[in-house]
């Protein structure tokens, strides 16, 4: 639904692909250069003058990033199944909380609503680092070390989720939840019919970011656990690196980074079709 | 702003307010009666979020007030953190102008830069639309962990930096320039590492508004006389992403006011002279090395503060609805 069709050889409409190509390219480059040094053998490393692009590639960096991890005592693929139940769980039930919240607090009436709204948007900007300590006391008074539900409850309601949802809202016409309410649809259905369809661009691009969020967040596995059974994969991939800037294992970090990435680039393309799919089934056309 | 089937709060309530406070409260409890099926769709939301954001944040104001080292119960100590901060910490106020120098130039370039991509993107054929979008978020998709390995290998002191390399071989330098240790280039280098990566949940969100702006409007614009791009931007497309430009503002307010991890990865914890200390790694440094979670706690408390007032005026700038 491109508003002005660009006419065939007109001079804005070239320099804006010039434009975006190069600035695009440009700000892939960094990745590229991650993606070549996971497969650049250790010579290549460090070699003077420096090199961009591999001569030599190698899968040596990944077998390593294997090697090391097939010494411990918990199969790799106990950290990924975590990574996966947690990152899952945060996701959907993260996404039907915040589009529950935000309902209501951008299309109905009542007492409290604006302080609600503003409370919520407010603890947007308190700093998470502080509430670690409070958070860690609550989780481990009550029992839930070592659970699923420790990795998981404390970051359902996410006020970004609920903030970004409820400007969608209002950006939305009131026409249609008025046709269906005449109709007799409870509010619970309009809800689910009409709402949730509405809001496809924002729950795809909150999905995306609480995808990602979560599943490079080393802390929560870290502090709520204690037993090597329940670790998630971003912090078994940085206890195997031994963190940023232990130069031996460059090209393994590098592997062990572009593995990371992999999954989180999947649901990029998944929730973006859904974004720009989304007009040609959202009844918003009149 | 919305209208309802719930009779607005405002319709009877002017008439039972000259007969006094107790019909006042009776009439609010009858609302929220009514209106009870909104509070059931907040409900697991707001018990979430009192249990695990409000509770937590009501514990960390109050032990600002507090010297708390973990391993001790909190002792009450009134007002010295605060004191402290302003009167004695030159670091603190060191760390609030770097913060402050950083968030009023990456903020405005990194939240047009975003808005501006977004728009262009939105011009172009929905095929190759894909392309772009993925070229310009996935900085933002990595870890700033597997990030910090290109950009260190890119500014790196030495000649064998990329960057170094490239402006020897060109002959701008004669000797290899410390970017990450030089306290003048530190917060430049920050700057630009963290504009690459400000794509962020803003520009998706742009996005996603810009093709919900509904096409008659454009159609309407161009009887009315709207010709150029740039009109179309600023009279139709702007006003009818304000939703969503409001939410990129505070999103972007907080995310430059917390620049850290970009910080710590590249100029290394503490930086040289700490030319690269933010309010943020101020914070961590107390929280997370020293422990000293009274002191930290204050200086969240001064953060929120500093959000919350650059939020206010976003707010008025654009509006509520």
């Amino acid at each position: 639904m491109h508003k002005f069709k660009l006419r065939r050889l007109d001079y804005g409409g070239i320099f804006l692909y010039l434009f975006l190509t190069l600035f695009g390219l440009l700000m892939l480059l960094p990745l590229i250069y991650m993606a070549v040094t996971a497969v650049k053998p250790t010579s290549e490393l460090f070699m003077f003058p420096p090199r961009f692009f591999v001569v030599n590639p190698t899968l040596m960096n990944f077998r390593d990033l294997l090697l090391i991890t097939g010494t411990s005592a918990v199969p790799f693929s106990r950290f990924i199944f975590n990574s996966i139940i947690v990152t899952s769980a945060i996701v959907v039930g993260g996404v039907v909380i915040s589009a529950m919240a935000a309902y209501p607090l951008a299309k109905h009436n009542m007492p409290f609503k604006s302080f609600i709204f503003n409370m919520i948007v407010a603890a947007l900007m308190f700093s998470p680092l502080v509430l670690q300590i409070p958070q860690y006391l609550l989780i481990s008074r009550s029992g839930l070390m070592n659970t699923y539900w420790a990795m998981i409850l404390p970051y359902l309601a996410a006020p970004m989720g609920m903030f970004l949802m409820t400007q969608f809202l209002r950006q939305l016409p009131d026409a249609l939840l008025e046709a269906a309410r005449i109709d007799g649809a409870s509010e619970w259905k309009v809800f689910w019919v009409l709402v949730m369809p509405m809001l496809k661009p924002a729950i795809s691009t909150f999905a995306l970011f609480s995808f990602i969020s979560a599943w490079n967040d080393p802390y929560p596995s870290m502090v709520y656990t204690t037993v090597q059974e329940m670790k998630t994969l971003p912090l078994a991939i940085q206890t195997i690196s031994g963190g940023a800037g232990v130069v031996a294992r460059v090209g393994t970090l590098a592997a062990a980074s572009f593995l990371m990435i992999i999954p989180t680039i999947l649901v990029f393309i998944i929730t973006q079709r859904m974004v720009l799919q989304t007009m040609a089934h959202s009844g918003l056309k009149e | 702003m919305s209208s309802e089937i719930i009779t607005p709060a405002e319709a009877g309530g002017a008439a039972v307010m000259k007969s006094g406070a107790p019909g006042k409260w009776a009439q609010l409890w009858m609302d929220i009666k009514k209106n009870k099926v909104s509070y059931y769709f907040l409900a697991p939301f707001l018990l979430l979020f009192f249990i695990f954001t409000i509770v937590p944040i009501i514990m960390s104001v109050v032990l600002s007030f507090s010297y708390y080292n973990i391993i001790e119960t909190p002792r009450f100590i009134g007002f010295s953190n605060y004191k402290l901060l302003f009167v004695d910490d030159d670091i603190f106020l060191k760390a609030v102008g770097i913060t402050l120098k950083f968030a009023f130039i990456t903020g405005p370039i990194g939240y047009i830069l975003a808005f501006l991509l977004a728009w262009l993107i939105s011009q172009i054929p929905q095929k190759y639309r894909f392309f772009y979008t993925l070229c310009f978020y996935l900085p933002s998709i990595t870890s700033a962990v597997a990030m910090s390995v290109v950009w260190l290998y890119f500014f790196a002191g030495d000649r064998k930096g990329l960057l170094n390399h490239y402006l020897i071989q060109l002959g701008i330098l004669n000797e290899p320039y410390l970017f990450l240790q030089n306290v003048d280039s530190i917060v430049p280098v920050i700057i630009i590492v963290s504009l690459w990566m400000s794509m962020g949940v803003g520009f998706l969100a742009f996005l996603a508004g810009l093709q919900n702006v509904p096409t008659d409007l454009y159609e309407a614009g161009s009887i009315d006389g709207v010709k150029y791009r740039w009109q179309q931007l600023w009279f139709i497309t702007v006003p009818s992403v304000k939703p969503q430009l409001l939410f990129g503002a505070v999103m972007q307010v907080v995310s430059s006011l917390t620049v850290f991890d970009v910080s710590m990865r590249l100029v290394g914890f503490p930086s040289p002279l700490y030319a690269g200390h933010t309010i943020m790694a101020h914070l961590f440094d107390y929280a997370f090395t020293r422990f000293e979670m009274g002191y930290a706690s204050a200086i969240a408390v001064l953060l929120f503060f500093l959000m919350f007032g650059m939020n206010r005026l976003i707010f008025r700038v654009l509006g509520r609805d």
